[in-house]
């Protein structure tokens, strides 16, 4: 049996594994969005952009105009933001940097050359384009994964930091179907959607339903065996979290992170993919409630017990 | 004129044009910069630079250092047995016993406290400068948590990468046992009764300049590295909180000074210890290395005393050197040191880390005045060495070689049976030329720093591979090797 871990170290690898996705998956989505922007001769570019702050989380101005460059700016170059690219990636290596001795060597100079190269790939994106930028923050992540894989055990460290990953695809995934709803003028087709979501070339193979709306947010939700779909992330999710009970030695308590995760996996799984799409702000609203509520509840179960320390006075003294 | 144990050395690297060389000098800068091998100055991560030329001592003269430094080592250890027990050396008027109460670091918290299988010195490192005649000295002791080995174990990894080729001329001892060396003398320190001790190392957290050390140290001995909010005291046992709940704590290797280790007895606004500790430590459940109140050991007042301990203690004469000292209570020397300071180096007795010394020869008026001043005012506070000229040694600077001061810490492991010490150790080198101070945080850089076999062990060595070859391994196996698909060459499509 495993032997638990220290807290403090299962709480950083858990946020590392949140804040490399976020950074992969904020990459993706920026990008297929300043793509369309640029492509869409019709589009409004700022209600484009504001919707991208929406799905991101980051708030704006509602008064004054956003354009590209304050997308680039504040959603991907701003280090103090962890929502942001940079600042996602720079959160990823603070919380490295105190849990170097769990992550392997590799996975630590991988996201620590990742920083120091941050500047020189930003100056070589003003050269020849944000996409460039995207591009090595996809490769970085994608690197990262493959070392989390492949050069540390599958041990307990390991599930925390996939804990942290999926959550966080979850969280995007819904963010992302959330921009559909938020203001339906505005925002982007259904293809851009999938594109946003790396998901474009697996859906076509998937499906023959081509742009239909239902079958792409059935792609995106409840597909079993495409790792970015809100159902494959939850799955995941939930057995780490088994593996994480059986190891502890406190399985006879309730895990309530466990309970709230396998609830909505379930749910999605017996969701009717026929009323997906009407139930879709129902769905989203639920995950987004999923993913906070298990946020607190693993924090609270595994990263901040609190142990009362009794003062009393000295015996015998 | 370099020793002639550099000719090989340099012999190669004259081969490499200095574009090669430079591009080289630079690979070892960035795997460092990769690896995150830095010290922290004033908040900034800066890289602590490698050379590229080894230092290099032979056989021979590690044999006496060596010998010399453990003599050290065990007399300070019994020192501090000594005065934190019954102070016989004290009784004995071999050391002036106001010279441990005004000791700054002197814990008289520590009165008594005493764990049945640990030595208090578990890592030391003692300071070696080379004189004038090429004698090995004693420069400093440093008893209390003295750091660099990972920089020992960093530089050579690094050199084995970027400079293969040097090695392949020299027999040169490894480093990579020290942790495991560390790993056994903790253990072998655990309380009494304690089977399968759970062994930490404590860090004061990520802004600590040794942090990458620790969490070096943390990882290659497989335990766990924590901070002092990890950790809680509960009924005299030390705790760890972790996913599964709370697991005792055995052994701490601490990275984390006396004054800021336990804020019931030290500074109560430490945030960095662990309320309650010390009692824990005092009630054997749980041991802490080094040992709480070593710095009395390395006040340099009492590095004046050391030869005396060493023949009190051991009774043997010391093997190894002092820099000749002047102790500045007494009238006579103070007024030797203060009429003529320009020849001297003052240093505060409690200092580290190169801050608050006065090199005389290199000072100027107004920082001798105010230095005359201090010691008239607390001549307890100072001593002051004769200016030695550090031996150079051969260093890449400015895309060409030229001499440099070095000193020498070698790094001791005392499990408590007996003291290993580390075949090498951090060599530092001042890169502003005729600089003496070698401090990483004042310009300093480092070298690899090669012990090199003595020619029976390479022998002997040689026997057990020859042996091993023998022993043919059967060959690989290998199956069909076929290429699928069109050659990727012949195809226009991508």
């Amino acid at each position: 049996m495993s032997r638990g871990m220290l807290s403090r170290l299962a709480e950083a690898l858990y946020w590392i594994g949140r804040y490399v996705e976020r950074a992969d998956d904020t990459a993706r989505i920026v990008d297929a969005y300043i793509h369309r922007i640029a492509e869409d001769p019709f589009g409004d570019p700022d209600a484009a952009c504001r919707s991208l702050f929406a799905i991101l989380g980051t708030k704006i101005d509602p008064d004054t105009p956003v354009s590209r460059e304050n997308v680039l700016s504040e959603l991907v170059y701003d280090q103090t933001n962890p929502s942001a690219i940079t600042g996602a990636l720079l959160a990823a290596h603070e919380n490295a940097r105190r849990a170097r001795e769990v992550i392997s060597s590799e996975m630590w100079v991988c996201l620590n050359s990742t920083r120091n190269d941050l500047g020189a790939q930003r100056s070589e994106a003003t050269r020849v384009g944000s996409a460039s930028y995207m591009k090595f923050i996809r490769e970085r992540s994608a690197l990262f994964a493959g070392l989390t894989d492949a050069t540390i055990s599958h041990d307990e460290a390991w599930q925390y930091l996939i804990l942290g990953r999926s959550l966080e695809r979850i969280d995007m995934t819904a963010r992302l179907l959330e921009s559909r709803l938020l203001a339906a003028e505005h925002s982007p087709d259904w293809l851009t959607l999938l594109r946003a979501a790396g998901a474009m070339e697996s859906y076509l193979r998937a499906s023959s339903s081509g742009s239909d709306p239902a079958a792409i947010v059935t792609f995106l939700l409840l597909d079993r065996t495409f790792p970015r779909s809100a159902f494959h992330s939850l799955n995941v999710a939930d057995r780490c979290l088994e593996e994480l009970t059986v190891a502890g030695s406190r399985s006879d308590t309730v895990n309530q992170a466990r309970r709230t995760i396998g609830f909505a996996r379930t749910r999605l799984e017996y969701s009717d993919p026929r009323s997906v799409l009407s139930e879709l702000q129902d769905l989203l609203d639920f995950l987004e409630q999923t993913c906070a509520t298990a946020n607190n509840e693993i924090t609270a179960h595994y990263f901040r017990q609190v142990v009362a320390v009794p003062w009393e006075s000295e015996q015998g003294t | 004129m370099p020793r002639p144990v550099y000719k090989e050395i340099v012999d190669i690297l004259v081969n490499f044009n200095a574009v090669d060389l430079r591009s080289r000098f630079d690979q070892l800068g960035r795997t460092f910069a990769e690896r995150g091998v830095t010290f922290a100055l004033g908040g900034e991560e800066r890289p602590f630079p490698l050379d590229l030329i080894p230092r290099i001592i032979t056989a021979v003269e590690w044999g006496e250092l060596a010998a010399g430094i453990r003599q050290r080592v065990l007399a300070l250890e019994a020192f501090l047995d000594d005065v934190y027990s019954h102070g016989k050396c004290l009784d004995d008027h071999i050391v002036p016993r106001s010279l441990v109460t005004s000791s700054p670091h002197f814990r008289r918290e520590a009165m008594g406290i005493d764990s049945d299988n640990a030595s208090r010195i578990t890592v030391s490192g003692i300071d070696i400068i080379r004189d004038e005649e090429g004698k090995f000295r004693v420069l400093e002791d440093n008893v209390r948590i003295p750091s660099g080995v990972s920089y020992v174990i960093e530089n050579r990894r690094a050199m084995t990468q970027s400079f293969g080729t040097l090695f392949s001329h020299h027999r040169v001892h490894p480093v990579d046992e020290y942790p495991a060396r560390l790993l056994a003398a903790l253990r072998r320190s655990a309380p009494e009764g304690v089977r399968d001790p759970t062994i930490v190392v404590l860090t004061p957290g990520v802004h600590n300049s040794a942090y990458f050390e620790h969490v070096l140290l943390a990882r290659l001995m497989g335990v766990e590295l924590v901070e002092g909010s990890d950790l809680l005291v509960l009924g005299n046992n030390v705790l760890m909180r972790t996913t599964h709940g709370e697991r005792p704590v055995h052994v701490i290797y601490r990275r984390v000074d006396d004054e800021w280790l336990d804020p019931l007895h030290f500074r109560p606004d430490s945030i960095l210890g662990v309320a309650g500790l010390v009692n824990a430590a005092r009630a054997k459940t749980v041991t802490i290395a080094n040992a709480i109140g070593n710095g009395v050991a390395d006040d340099k007042l009492l590095y004046t005393y050391v030869p005396d301990l060493i023949r009190y203690y051991l009774n043997e004469e010391p093997l190894l050197h002092n820099v000749e000292s002047f102790r500045l209570e007494d009238p006579d020397s103070l007024h030797e040191v203060i009429e003529h300071l320009e020849k001297y180096v003052v240093k505060p007795v409690d200092g580290s880390g190169g801050k608050g010394i006065v090199i005389g020869p290199q000072a100027d008026e107004a920082t001798l005045t105010a230095m005359r001043k201090t010691l008239l005012h607390d001549p307890r506070g100072f001593i002051a060495q004769r200016t030695v000229a550090l031996s150079t040694v051969p260093t890449f600077v400015n895309n060409h070689l030229a001499p440099r001061h070095v000193d020498l810490r070698p790094f001791a492991i005392n499990d408590g049976k007996d003291v290993w010490v580390l075949p090498g150790g951090l060599t530092r080198v001042a890169l502003p030329e005729g600089a003496l101070v070698v401090n990483s945080s004042q310009g300093g850089g480092s070298k690899d720093t090669w012990v090199l076999a003595d020619e029976s062990e390479i022998a002997r060595e040689a026997e057990v591979m020859r042996t091993n070859a023998a022993r043919l391994l059967s060959p690989p196996v290998n199956g069909a090797f076929r290429q699928y698909g069109p050659d990727p060459d012949s195809s226009g499509d991508q």
